[in-house]
């Protein structure tokens, strides 16, 4: 069998991609408040620190509000795109979906430094709603792609069905499309969800005074003591993503049952 | 649906309009004017609208610029290479040798760490590599050494190594797609025609693979290139990188005119190095694909 | 082909009842054109109320866009098209009085048999305990009662093929147009579902347009047929006439097998050509057998069908003309055989050595003949077709 050895690294490679994540707990229930071995007892102290500080809690509904609006904002604008450029044909289609997806390409540094030059040009105050704005502009092109692909897994005389038994346009719409790409529309939401809730460098140079949950963290990371609560953050964290994927996993999986197609597996 | 092909287009652009709209207003109209302001001559805390190549002039001929230019293309470099190095077997080992039930688990599985706070993620490989870190502290209490390992700390190979972690999904599934599209039939055939399985591995399924493979360096190479929170935590702020720099000048120095002038260089890099990359590859694959 | 088709549609008096219909589709100097694909060029059309009616034609000649101009899923460039004597350029797809039978058969996915079927009903102001007997009913009709609650994407492929016919016709379209609609099945469901298809047809009572490339599939089922080559109608009649007397060799080819020997047109009476072709010698083609030469042709020629001719058993006698060859290759095929025939004097004007292709079922007690073997053909001048 080939696949011994290939197994083997594949599993040291997955413990590479998990080690960093592995430690969390650990130091998260580590006694000790410095982050190394080694480890000096068990305690649940950092979580409740966590629970109890208040600016922490300020940064998590801000990181939320952005996370929220950010996500139906950009799978909104993903629908309309991934409509447009799997459906019909205009003049200057290719151009047109490149900049629709050029954040994909582009340094963040450089959506961001650009938007708030022209922002602090233009007199706009920063605060959560310029976070909105650039993180709806760089969550978009994963919103178009991932519902691309659902509206392209659409047979078009489905559409064409529905109108021939005497729907309208937008009813067809209504009752066919959208039900079919609704797990395409959970699984965008759920991922610009994720992308804003952990997108730093936007959120550090257009947030003004308003603190999110990683220019929070950033800001605690010069501090060694509060390092143990940071590192109980991240554990809740993890377990939040985690959760969340398996959601988005479970909607995937119940589009693809439902319409009978085959998995192919996989974000991205 | 009585559609002809005018009613076809204006639908289509009716359609796209507002992301469209949207991505003129929050990307395109700043991206121009950075551009512009590249152009520009510096005021105090004022941008001058004057025309000049003065910025342009001082970016080319500062050593500093050129310096850490040079840094982070090669950390965007090495970054790129371990990854794409080190992801190839794993995207083989999803593609042939697991079962086509496992797939989705292997890849949802690879996809968890990626989807975890990328911040802490980076501070945790500080927290790994670290003088009094998890690999020091642990080498010591058992004995092995007796003096904390150096050469992982606050220098170019942590970031390499924290870099390399966190865009490690990003270079595994283009791969692993391209050589899922791969009949495997034509593999068989390499091997009928009287190859080995190396050289068949070579012959065929590399150069099927190498569009996967360049989508794969360049998903990784040029978010690499831009990062900033790995220099400002890992590096210590002191081995600065290309988004480092824009910063400083962009807000530290107030100086936005240079900042634009460094933002659209570092640009123009990244674009060329990408294509100059895409059409080798084009050129090496022939007409396929 | 099948042994339960429901009876032939070539009778005469199916023919004079058929002809006598008032028009359902009329379609008058038809032209459509994607940029620069000009893919339809013209097309006229009548297509009776009760009519099964078939577009035949390789793929890109035009037949799925013609259908889909009925439809209303394209709009046509110049010309009419009437549904039941009203002009359908400014009805939408989804008022127009016709229903599609999707090649895909379009099953939407997520929702159960019942709920596809009676998908077209949302609007229909009839109470719910009344459109579910109409859902039942439909089912029924295609053989699928007590479907009614299974998951549309478990259904197999024939299923899928009711399920969109119940669909369609649970709407009492006028027109039901279907568009390669076993073109995704099994030979053997293929062959079930032609002669379902005819039986339905008959109890609805509505006009069936059907596209397909099959030419078998044509001549089973139609009424009449349309041949269509490059955006153009190349021949309309019925099966028997399309297959016996095809106006062009292109026709012949495209419906079933036609040998062809190159022919020498020596005079004309009223009545008929008098010809010379090379094995066959003399003969006088009645006027009805002559058809055009495609711009193509080298010259004039004379076809015949496989079965049109026959081996006549070593000194079995006939009425018919008797031409000598020697036979060149033998093709056995269970039910049939098929031999490939060198004629004496065949290789004809130009030197050419032709075979002609015979079909001989293989009746009890008929010998499967040998290559090279010497053979008498037996044929008869009403059953060649003249092209000039």
């Amino acid at each position: 069998m080939k696949g011994g050895g290939l197994r083997a690294y594949a599993l040291v490679y997955l413990l590479f991609l998990y080690a960093p994540i592995l430690l969390l707990p650990i130091f998260a229930f580590n006694s000790g408040t410095i982050i190394a071995f080694p480890l000096k007892g068990v305690t649940t102290e950092w979580f409740a620190q966590m629970w109890g500080n208040a600016s922490l809690r300020r940064a998590l509904t801000n990181s939320l509000l952005i996370a929220v609006s950010s996500s139906i904002l950009a799978t909104c604008l993903g629908v309309f795109a991934a409509r447009a450029s799997t459906r019909f044909a205009f003049p200057g289609k290719g151009p047109i979906m490149g900049l629709i997806m050029l954040p994909l390409v582009l340094p963040e540094i450089i959506v961001s430094i650009s938007l708030l030059v022209v922002l602090l040009s233009l007199g706009v105050q920063l605060s959560i709603l310029t976070v909105i704005l650039g993180h709806t502009l760089i969550c978009m092109p994963y919103a178009t792609v991932i519902l691309s692909t659902a509206f392209n897994s659409l047979d078009r005389s489905l559409e064409e069905a529905a109108y021939d038994l005497g729907e309208t346009r937008i009813s067809a719409f209504r009752l066919v499309i959208l039900p079919l790409v609704m797990p395409g529309i959970i699984s965008s939401l759920l991922m610009s969800f994720t992308i804003s809730l952990d997108e730093f460098i936007i959120a550090f140079f257009l947030a003004g005074n308003e603190p999110t949950l990683p220019t929070y963290i950033f800001s605690q990371l010069r501090f060694p003591k509060q390092i143990p609560m940071i590192m109980a953050l991240g554990t809740v964290l993890v377990l939040m993503s985690i959760l969340l994927l398996t959601i988005a996993e479970y909607f995937r999986r119940r589009g693809i049952a439902k319409t009978g197609a085959k998995d192919t597996g996989g974000f991205l | 649906m009585a559609s002809g092909n005018r009613s076809q287009t204006a639908q289509g652009l009716a359609l796209v309009a507002p992301p469209l709209g949207y991505a003129v207003l929050v990307l395109a109209a700043p991206l121009l004017t950075i551009l512009a302001y590249s152009f520009f001559k510096d005021g105090y805390l004022t941008v001058v609208r004057e025309f000049t190549l003065e910025n342009y002039r001082t970016v080319w001929s500062d050593p500093i610029f050129h310096k850490i230019m040079l840094r982070s293309l090669g950390v965007a470099a090495l970054v790129t290479l371990a990854t794409v190095v080190l992801a190839f077997p794993v995207a083989y080992f999803l593609s042939f040798a697991v079962s086509p039930q496992k797939k989705a688990m292997w890849l949802f599985l690879i996809t968890i760490p990626f989807w975890t706070s990328y911040l802490i993620r980076v501070f945790l490989w500080k927290v790994i590599l670290g003088y009094n870190g998890v690999i020091n502290s642990g080498l010591k209490t058992l004995g092995l050494i007796e003096q904390p390992l150096t050469f992982i700390l606050y220098n170019v190979n942590a970031m390499v190594i924290t870099l390399a972690h966190a865009y490690a999904p990003f270079a595994i599934l283009p791969i692993f797609i391209a050589l899922e599209k791969i009949d495997r039939s034509l593999l068989e055939a390499g091997r009928d025609l009287g190859e080995s399985r190396a050289v068949t591995f070579w012959r065929v399924t590399l150069p099927l693979a190498m569009p996967g493979v360049v989508a794969a360096a360049l998903i990784v190479f040029i978010p690499t290139i831009g990062d900033y929170v790995t220099p400002a935590l890992i590096g210590g702020g002191k081995i600065p990188m290309i988004a480092n720099m824009i910063q400083a000048q962009m807000l530290d120095l107030d100086n936005r005119p240079m900042g634009s002038a460094l933002a659209v260089t570092a640009m123009l890099i990244v674009a060329v190095i990408s294509l100059a990359f895409v059409a080798l590859n084009r050129r090496f694959l022939g007409v396929r694909q | 082909m099948t042994t339960q088709n429901p009876g032939p549609k070539t009778t005469a008096a199916h023919r004079a009842a058929m002809a006598g219909a008032r028009p359902m589709i009329e379609i008058r100097q038809v032209q459509k054109h994607y940029g620069d694909y000009h893919a339809l060029r013209g097309i006229d059309l009548t297509i009776r109320s009760g009519e099964f009616f078939s577009l035949l034609g390789p793929s890109g000649c035009g037949k799925t866009t013609l259908l889909r101009t009925i439809a209303g899923f394209e709009d046509i460039s110049s010309g009419v098209v009437l549904i039941d004597g009203q002009d359908m350029q400014e009805v939408p797809a989804n008022r127009r009085p016709t229903n599609m039978v999707f090649q895909s058969y379009a099953i939407f996915p997520h929702l159960t048999v019942a709920e596809n079927v009676g998908f077209g009903l949302r609007r229909d102001p009839r109470s719910r305990a009344e459109k579910a007997a109409a859902v039942e009913q439909a089912l029924e009709m295609v053989g699928l009662k007590g479907y009614g609650s299974r998951a549309s994407h478990a259904l197999s492929g024939g299923q899928r093929q009711r399920v969109a016919l119940a669909r369609a016709l649970i709407l009492k379209p006028k027109v039901l147009l279907l568009d390669e609609p076993l073109s995704a099945l099994d030979r053997k469901m293929r062959e079930q579902m032609q002669v379902e298809l005819i039986k339905l047809q008959r109890q609805v009572g509505i006009t069936f347009v059907l596209v397909t490339h099959d030419q078998e599939e044509a001549l089973v089922m139609s009424d009449r047929i349309a041949v269509m080559f490059e955006g153009q109608i190349a021949q309309m009649d019925g099966p028997e006439a399309l297959y016996a007397r095809p106006t062009s060799r292109r026709v012949a080819n495209f419906i079933g097998v036609m040998n062809f020997l190159p022919a020498r047109v020596l005079g004309e009476t009223g009545e008929a050509v008098q010809i010379e072709a090379p094995g066959l010698g003399r003969v006088d083609i009645p006027m009805a057998n002559v058809s055009r030469a495609d711009p193509g042709d080298a010259g004039p020629s004379v076809g015949f069908r496989p079965e049109a001719v026959s081996l006549l058993a070593t000194g079995a006698q006939t009425a018919n003309r008797v031409a000598g060859g020697v036979i060149d290759e033998v093709v056995y095929y269970g039910d049939m055989t098929y031999y490939d025939v060198r004629l004496d004097g065949s290789a004809g004007f130009d030197g050419q050595a032709r075979p002609v292709r015979i079909a001989m079922r293989n009746v009890f007690g008929r010998e499967v003949q040998d290559v090279g073997t010497r053979a008498n053909v037996s044929w008869s001048p009403g059953s060649l077709v003249l092209f000039r």
